[in-house]
């Protein structure tokens, strides 16, 4: 018998200035199942959320629930309609209390009953095993123990449907099955559960079903038991496993004896990497693998210090030294081009000349500026050898394609003869000639001796340039490949299974 | 309670109880600095009473403002609007067609429209309440001397009547040097004061609205996601702070018996600054409202002090600004401390610049 259909979006759209969140989406929970949403970060599984629950306004589509059409217009529409949710960034405010925080927005009362609430959220805190006291200030309760807080005001609602997204993503073991426990027993009762992870395994233990979703647009939907692993990590990232394309032009690893050039030991940052060892050798090209949000991005900010470094030690060319802010890691030879160069990278404003010699100007002090002579020449000369195509060297950079912008920034990194440079997503949104010449470049670079990090969504790519690469998943190393094991194949099956094998 | 002593986190002081406590403390650490320096006049109890005799409108404008600032919000029409419902008052009672009663709706009438606007436009259309309330402030000031442009004062026998009326506290004053026991005197505004702060105390702490109120300040974005009508709390809250600088025009008329385009001028700052010095963070959803009151202590012992020491007076301004400075980095500090964070100043959420 087909359980009874309690949610039905569909053909749900939704704009942000400059992206397209959702395209056309449909999406069905039936009552009493426990269903995955799953996409890499940015897929569009929050924004489907926040329309569901009213925070957002769909800009086109329908929902209906228990087969009528709703619209919810805030989340309190959501709320009393039977919703519950806790969503991604813990929306708990700060300075209320615990017992507060669980109960507030839902009588509609006009007085607050202290006593009353206080007993209850005890009652419910003490159930579900919660370290926390209802008078106490949600600010002095750690993350995990706001998650768990979040839960538990979604649980207690006694709602249709309950919907969690990452709810586990600062849970410990322990507290993860203390989750599922109830979300089996919700489920018993015929709630319906939304569940949203970047945790394969929590999708494959406890979902009946799953929606994949990417780049805002529905891939489908399966019976969690009729979809291997392998395949769901597959239709993530929107790679077919056949096209194994890997035209490997990359030059054999070197060798390991020697004294790498960049070392690290436990290195971690605020953003919340797991501290991590990483090593590269001179004249080799390495890159961070993983879905996007897996870490890859912070990890390489943690060794440029782009972030607040909050642990680890650092050694180049084998001797320890003190990297805090970006100017030490630069000091050190290390360059960085930032995965997103509109808000970290280009300075709009700047001309191009100015844009590529920044960054030497930044090493040398500004007390002691580059001549204009000196500005142009360098200018001229990295124009030249990466081929940019730019009017003049006054013209302000934001007039480029984004290709020649990215090859500007190269230039800026390049002409400090950094030792070690990393590269985050160069090849973002520029045209496939441009991704060969940097390609190409990278190689080049790499024979002369320098050494590089390059991290691409695109697999594909990093086969061709990396000898090497990382492979990350939850904001955590879990293999290395090199070789002939460096496959497309192996990757994903690594993605998939974390690092045991 | 026995569920929670079982080894369970201690509880720690509410940010809000803590700064609260702090305001406390500085402003006895004042009273008695200006009772040692001064203790001719401070030792007396009346010179404390007379705070409130002579500053009751200032008092119920930093209840106002407190609210607001609670809700993550500013007002700083309330020292205009207080000065036009003064004038407009005093115009009432003079004009023979208005009594007390009549001034009194007036008043409140008033306070009550510009609460209105104000928070229509700041809830609802969501603009900058700096900005809106600035536009007030300038709306009440250019009302107030179109009204009047010279002081006037009410001759309204019931009016000052009301005026002349004090209250006696047979148990509590001084002997002078006759040996004549001379008891304190409060004056009818102070009992609008104490009655209005429990009130919004009460309000504050027990009601919807309050806790509502308190949740928006601390995290707008979340307070709607849990289900509250922010626009709906933010609007209440000017409305309130409206109404209540309505009521403290009425009240300084009581205190002076005169309308005057001088009227009020600067209390949006004294009462910001009384409101940081009571514990209240501008940033927001922080602070007890009976710090108001305290910190409305504090701030007048000052400038109490700055002029008995025989400075000008015109300084006081100077130092309700320098003290407002002052307090805003120490509860940032304060904070950052607290939280073992960098430090970071508490600036409100309508001063913060837009992170895209
Ligand atoms: N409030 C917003 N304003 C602008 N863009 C947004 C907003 N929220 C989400 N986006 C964009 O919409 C896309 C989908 O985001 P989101 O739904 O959060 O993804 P997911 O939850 O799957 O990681 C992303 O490109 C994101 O940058
Ligand atoms: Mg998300």
């Amino acid at each position: 018998m087909q359980p009874e259909i309690i949610l039905k979006m569909e053909g749900i759209c939704k704009s942000f200035p400059g992206v397209k969140a959702l395209h056309n989406v449909d999406f069905v929970l039936r009552r009493g199942e426990i269903h995955a949403l799953m996409g890499e970060n940015g897929a569009g599984k929050s924004t489907l959320i926040k329309i569901l629950t009213g925070v957002y306004q769909k800009d086109a589509g329908q929902v209906y629930l228990e087969g009528r059409l709703v619209h919810f217009k805030s989340p309190q529409d959501a709320q009393n309609m039977g919703i519950g949710t806790v969503f991604q960034e813990i929306a708990l405010c700060p300075n209320l209390t615990v017992a507060e925080n669980m109960f507030i927005g839902r009588s509609r009362g006009a007085f607050v009953n202290w006593k009353q609430m206080n007993e209850s959220a005890a009652k419910m805190l003490n159930s579900l095993g919660i370290p926390a006291s209802p008078t106490q200030e949600l600010a002095s309760c750690s993350i995990a123990v706001q998650q768990m807080i979040a839960i538990a005001r979604a649980v207690d609602m006694d709602c249709k449907i309950l919907i969690l997204d990452e709810p586990t993503s600062s849970l410990d073991e322990d507290e993860t099955k203390k989750l599922f426990a109830l979300m089996h027993e919700l489920k018993a009762r015929g709630v319906g559960i939304i569940f949203i992870t970047h945790f394969i395994d929590q999708v494959y233990e406890i979902s009946d079903r799953i929606t994949v979703l990417r780049n805002g647009e529905l891939i489908g939907e399966y019976l969690t038991a009729e979809l291997p692993q392998i395949e769901l990590v597959s239709k993530m990232m929107g790679k077919a496993l056949s096209d194994v394309s890997a035209i490997k032009k990359h030059e054999p690893p070197k060798s390991d004896d020697s004294v790498p050039v960049f070392e690290a030991r436990g290195l971690s940052s605020a953003t919340g990497v797991r501290p991590f060892d990483f090593s590269v050798h001179k004249g080799e090209v390495n890159g961070f693998a993983g879905l996007l949000g897996s870490g890859r991005s912070e990890s390489v900010r943690a060794i440029f210090a782009a972030d607040k470094v909050t642990g680890g030690e650092v050694k180049i060319n084998g001797k320890v030294v003190k990297i805090r802010t970006p100017l030490d890691a630069m000091k050190q030879g290390i360059g960085y081009l930032p995965e997103d160069r509109k808000s970290d990278g280009i300075i709009d404003e700047l001309s191009v000349r100015d844009n590529i010699i920044l960054a030497l100007q930044v090493m040398k002090g500004f007390f002691r500026p580059l001549s204009r002579k000196q500005a142009e020449e360098f200018a001229n000369q990295y124009i030249q050898l990466l081929e940019i195509k730019t009017p003049s060297l006054d013209t302000s950079v934001k007039s480029l394609s984004g290709g020649n912008q990215q090859k500007a920034i190269l230039a800026r990194w390049l002409l400090t003869h950094p030792m070690y440079l990393i590269l985050d997503e160069p090849t973002r949104g520029i045209d496939v000639g441009t991704k060969v010449e940097i390609q190409k470049l990278v190689l080049k670079l790499a024979a002369e001796g320098m050494s590089l990090t390059f991290i691409s969504s695109e697999i594909d790519e990093m086969l061709r340039v990396c000898s090497r690469l990382i492979v990350m998943r939850d904001r955590e190393i879990v293999g290395e490949l090199s070789g002939v094991d460096l496959t497309e194949q192996n990757v994903m099956q690594m993605i998939a299974q974390g690092g045991g094998e | 309670m026995r569920l929670l002593n079982r080894g369970k986190p201690r509880t720690r002081l509410s940010n809000s109880t803590l700064l609260f406590i702090i305001a406390g403390i500085i402003f006895l650490l004042m009273y008695g600095i200006a009772i040692v320096s001064f203790p001719v006049s401070f030792r007396q109890f009346q010179t404390f009473f007379d705070f409130f005799n002579l500053n009751a409108a200032l008092f119920i404008t930093t209840l106002g403002m407190c609210i607001v600032i609670i809700g993550g919000g500013i007002d700083i029409s309330v020292g205009a609007v207080c000065g036009l419902v003064t004038m407009a008052c005093a115009l009432l009672l003079q004009s023979g067609a208005g009594n007390v009663w009549g001034a009194l709706f007036l008043a409140l009438g008033i306070g009550l429209a510009f609460g209105l606007m104000h928070g229509f436009l700041i809830a609802y259309l969501e603009i900058q309440p700096f900005i809106i309330t600035l536009a007030g402030m300038f709306l009440a000031q250019g009302l107030l001397t179109t009204l009047h442009k010279e002081p006037l004062n009410v001759t309204n026998p019931d009016f000052v009547a009301l005026r002349r009326f004090t209250i006696e506290i047979p148990w509590l004053g001084t002997v002078n040097r006759l040996g004549v026991f001379i008891p304190c005197e409060i004056k009818p505004g102070v009992i609008v004061v104490v009655a209005l702060v429990v009130l919004y105390a009460v309000l504050m702490k027990w009601s919807s609205f309050g806790r509502n109120l308190y949740a928006v300040g601390g995290n707008r974005h979340s307070a709607r996601m849990l289900g509250i009508n922010v626009k709906k709390t933010i609007f209440l809250s000017y409305v309130l702070c409206g109404l209540t600088a309505g009521i403290s025009g009425f009240v300084f008329l009581m205190t002076t018996g005169a309308g005057n385009i001088g009227n009020g001028a600067l209390y949006e700052i004294k009462a910001i600054a009384a409101n940081v010095m009571g514990g209240i963070m501008l940033s927001g959803g922080v602070g007890n409202l009976l710090g108001a009151p305290i910190g409305t202590l504090t701030l007048l012992t000052i400038n109490e002090l700055i002029r008995a020491a025989g400075v000008q007076s015109n300084l006081q301004a100077i130092v309700a600004g320098l003290l407002l400075y002052l307090f805003i980095v120490l509860q940032s500090i304060i904070m950052a401390l607290r939280d073992r964070r960098e430090f970071r100043l508490a600036l409100p959420p309508w001063l913060k610049p837009h992170r895209s």
